[in-house]
């Protein structure tokens, strides 16, 4: 079974929200990321969002743009990226890691190299940003067939007839987007989520991640009231260079300890 | 299946185009999608895009034969079409029209545009001033410090110019700020999109737009040279320009068609921006096409003496055209397009665009080895106004500075 239907499985018997770090690969260092990626498993994350830097991150807002830029100076490629997720399963091999980014370099790569590698490597699921369902069906065959998950966006935009769409393609879990904007934008309206998660729960059984706008305790009690998942990315980064790069793993794994605690309190009904 | 009914439902051109964007945007390039299919055949659309191109861009733009440089040249007949003469100086202005009166039909007041030169900019705030709407336009610093005219020019029409810091801060990443805004305002906000790149339907709609200049040209050759051109010759930097006087010819086999990259100092320097002569094929700005790379599919900067052309991509029915070999891609220097600029100064009297010189460099170069007979047909898709500062940079000319302000002078 793949780790991220173990995960929500586990996850769902007990009645807890998934939390879901975002953080982008190679920032602050190469080496410092699968360091950071065990101490954010211990902070309680669930499952890691690896973002993988791109020099045109078109639907980031400026705190993952800086990151990924930073990473990209550091000359990090997505061949790194996946080293890096090698490197983490040395130590961890229950934590499910999905990659998110954009489509180019895993073009550049080919797309069943990039499968074939990313299985090596030990990734469960991919979020290609710019692909939607209409032009993912190749990669998202390549990998399912290898075990690993095709993750989908959703938007306030979304028509439920795309949500069928994406419901026949998708696989892990679905994350939706939970505001018109980029990354790490404004404020998020809840009760608008809340009606949004009730229409896709209608097209789609898979468990449904909502990020975009999550920022502190109190957004993430709200949405982990309702969501399988709460994923977080700007605010975090944010935390991450915001010092030296020595205590960035210590910082961002204090504050996500903050978060985990306040979505603990939300108790759902087990099923 | 001809060549000229792409692109598919999904704004597929074979291999490119396509519809590459994060789900925020999937609906609002539907609707668009939608509304351009209702409107492309629509009288009453049509016949006010008509009705403004006549009256305010003052279509259609003439087609001058340029005896003495021909001459000159001993070879093939040089002509031009002068969208320069088009107000705000460029064909980028078509387009805008189009979109314009698009965004009205859908209700939309705020239009926004990313711009490289300035051109597109200069007319997106052209027609949002004509029309009364809110305009902002996205624009890398590094492009607001060369085409500082420019800039002014759209201030005084109204827009608010967004500076844009990240990236290499040129069209590029104008463009990916653009879209973070769309996403951001995509309920009252129309995107209009300067070239036929981005996501289907805009590689479609702008070269529809556009293709009002090739079909001047299918009826003014005859008129004016007694028949169709032997080849077209236009620059290609998104290309627009060169799309919309490539696409009417498309049927028409004996026309050859050429585009011009920008070769920069060379492609052997990799400073250049020629996507389609020295790129891959990969994932960009939503839509699949020719990219300039590295090996790990990291988009890289680009370099030309004219920011018009200076962009790592280019739209996808070019990279088509390519593949299918019913259009050939060359490539200009810097040097060379300056040198043709200057000569189209002096010896016809046009100061053309840094851009239509690149296009201009190629026609001077291969006139001299056809026979007398022959004709070329170039376009001439902007005046060379907005380039002053650049041209003069080069020539170690200093603008705008009157005797007093020279310190050796004022020494001496």
């Amino acid at each position: 079974m793949n780790r991220i239907d173990a995960t929500f499985d586990k996850l769902r018997a007990v009645g807890r929200t998934a939390l879901i770090p975002y953080i982008t690969a190679g920032d602050p260092s190469p080496a410092a990321t699968s360091p950071l990626m065990h101490a954010l498993t211990e902070a309680g994350a669930d499952v890691i969002e690896l973002g993988v830097p791109f020099s045109d991150p078109m639907a980031d807002g400026p705190v993952v743009q800086r990151a990924s830029e930073r990473a990209l100076a550091l000359g990090v490629s997505l061949a790194d990226v996946l080293d890096m997720v090698a490197r983490f399963r040395e130590r961890d091999t229950a934590c499910p890691v999905v990659l998110m980014g954009y489509a180019n370099p895993i073009e550049a790569m080919g797309l069943e190299a990039f499968a074939d590698r990313a299985r090596a490597a030990g990734v469960d699921g991919v979020i290609v940003v710019d692909y939607p369902p209409e032009e993912a069906g190749g990669l998202a065959q390549l990998l399912d067939a290898r075990g690993i998950a095709p993750i989908f966006l959703l938007s306030p935009t979304t028509p439920e007839t795309r949500m069928v769409d994406v419901a026949r393609l998708a696989r892990g879990y679905v994350y939706y987007v939970s505001l018109k904007g980029v990354t790490g934008a404004g404020h998020l309206d809840t009760a608008d989520v809340i009606a949004h998660l009730a229409e896709i729960r209608r097209h789609v059984s898979l468990p449904v991640g909502v990020g975009f706008g999550i920022r502190d305790a109190t957004s993430a009690q709200a949405i982990a009231a309702h969501a399988d998942a709460v994923v977080i990315g700007s605010r975090l980064i944010q935390e991450i260079e915001s010092g030296p790069a020595e205590t960035a793993a210590a910082r961002a794994a204090a504050w996500l300890g903050t978060i985990r605690s306040a979505v603990d309190t939300v108790v759902k009904q087990a099923a | 299946m001809q060549l000229t009914d792409l692109p598919d439902a999904r704004g597929h051109f074979g291999n490119y185009g396509g519809v590459f964007v994060a789900e925020t945007l999937i609906h609002a390039l539907d609707e668009l999608r939608d509304a351009y299919e209702r409107y492309r055949q629509d009288r009453d659309f049509l016949a006010e895009f008509e009705r403004e191109l006549k009256h305010y861009v003052g279509r259609p733009s003439p087609i001058y034969h340029a005896k003495r440089w021909s001459a000159k040249l001993g070879g093939a007949q040089i002509y031009l079409k002068r969208e320069d003469l088009n107000h705000t100086g460029a064909h980028k202005i078509n387009n805008c029209i189009g979109q314009a009166l698009l965004a009205i039909r859908l209700g939309k007041r705020r239009i926004i545009a990313e711009t490289g030169a300035g051109q597109h900019g200069v007319a997106a705030a052209t027609v949002a001033a004509r029309f009364g709407m809110q305009c902002v336009v996205y624009m890398g610093t590094e492009d607001i410090r060369r085409q500082a005219q420019n800039v002014f020019r759209m201030k005084l029409l109204g827009a608010e110019v967004v500076p844009v810091q990240s990236g290499s801060k040129t069209l590029k990443d104008a463009l990916n700020e653009a879209m973070r805004d769309w996403v951001t305002n995509v309920e009252s906000t129309f995107y209009i999109i300067g070239s036929v790149a981005g996501p289907h339907p805009y590689p479609m709609m702008v070269r529809d737009f556009q293709t009002v200049i090739g079909k001047e040209c299918l009826r003014q050759m005859p008129e004016l040279a007694g028949r169709q051109p032997d080849a077209i010759i236009a620059c290609v930097g998104g290309g627009s320009n060169a799309m919309g006087i490539f696409h009417p010819y498309i049927a028409y086999q004996d026309v050859k068609l050429i585009g011009v990259e920008a070769a920069g100092e060379g492609i052997d320097t990799g400073r250049h921006a020629a996507s389609l002569t020295a790129g891959r094929p990969g994932v960009l700005h939503g839509n699949r096409t020719y990219l300039l790379q590295d090996a790990n599919g990291q988009i890289i900067e680009t370099h030309s003496v004219s920011a018009g052309l200076d962009y790592p991509g280019v739209g996808p029915e070019h990279a088509w055209l390519k593949d299918s070999g019913r259009a050939q891609y060359v490539t200009v220097t810097d040097d060379e397009a300056l040198a043709a600029f200057t000569d189209c100064c002096r010896i016809e009297g046009i100061i053309p665009a840094l851009e239509a010189a690149h296009a201009l460099a190629y026609a001077a170069k291969l006139a001299p080895s056809l026979s007398h007979e022959k004709l070329l047909l170039v376009n001439l898709s902007g005046r060379g106004d907005k380039d002053m500062n650049t041209v003069a940079e080069r020539a170690g000319t200093r603008f705008y500075c009157r005797p007093e302000c020279d310190p050796q002078r004022r020494t001496g």
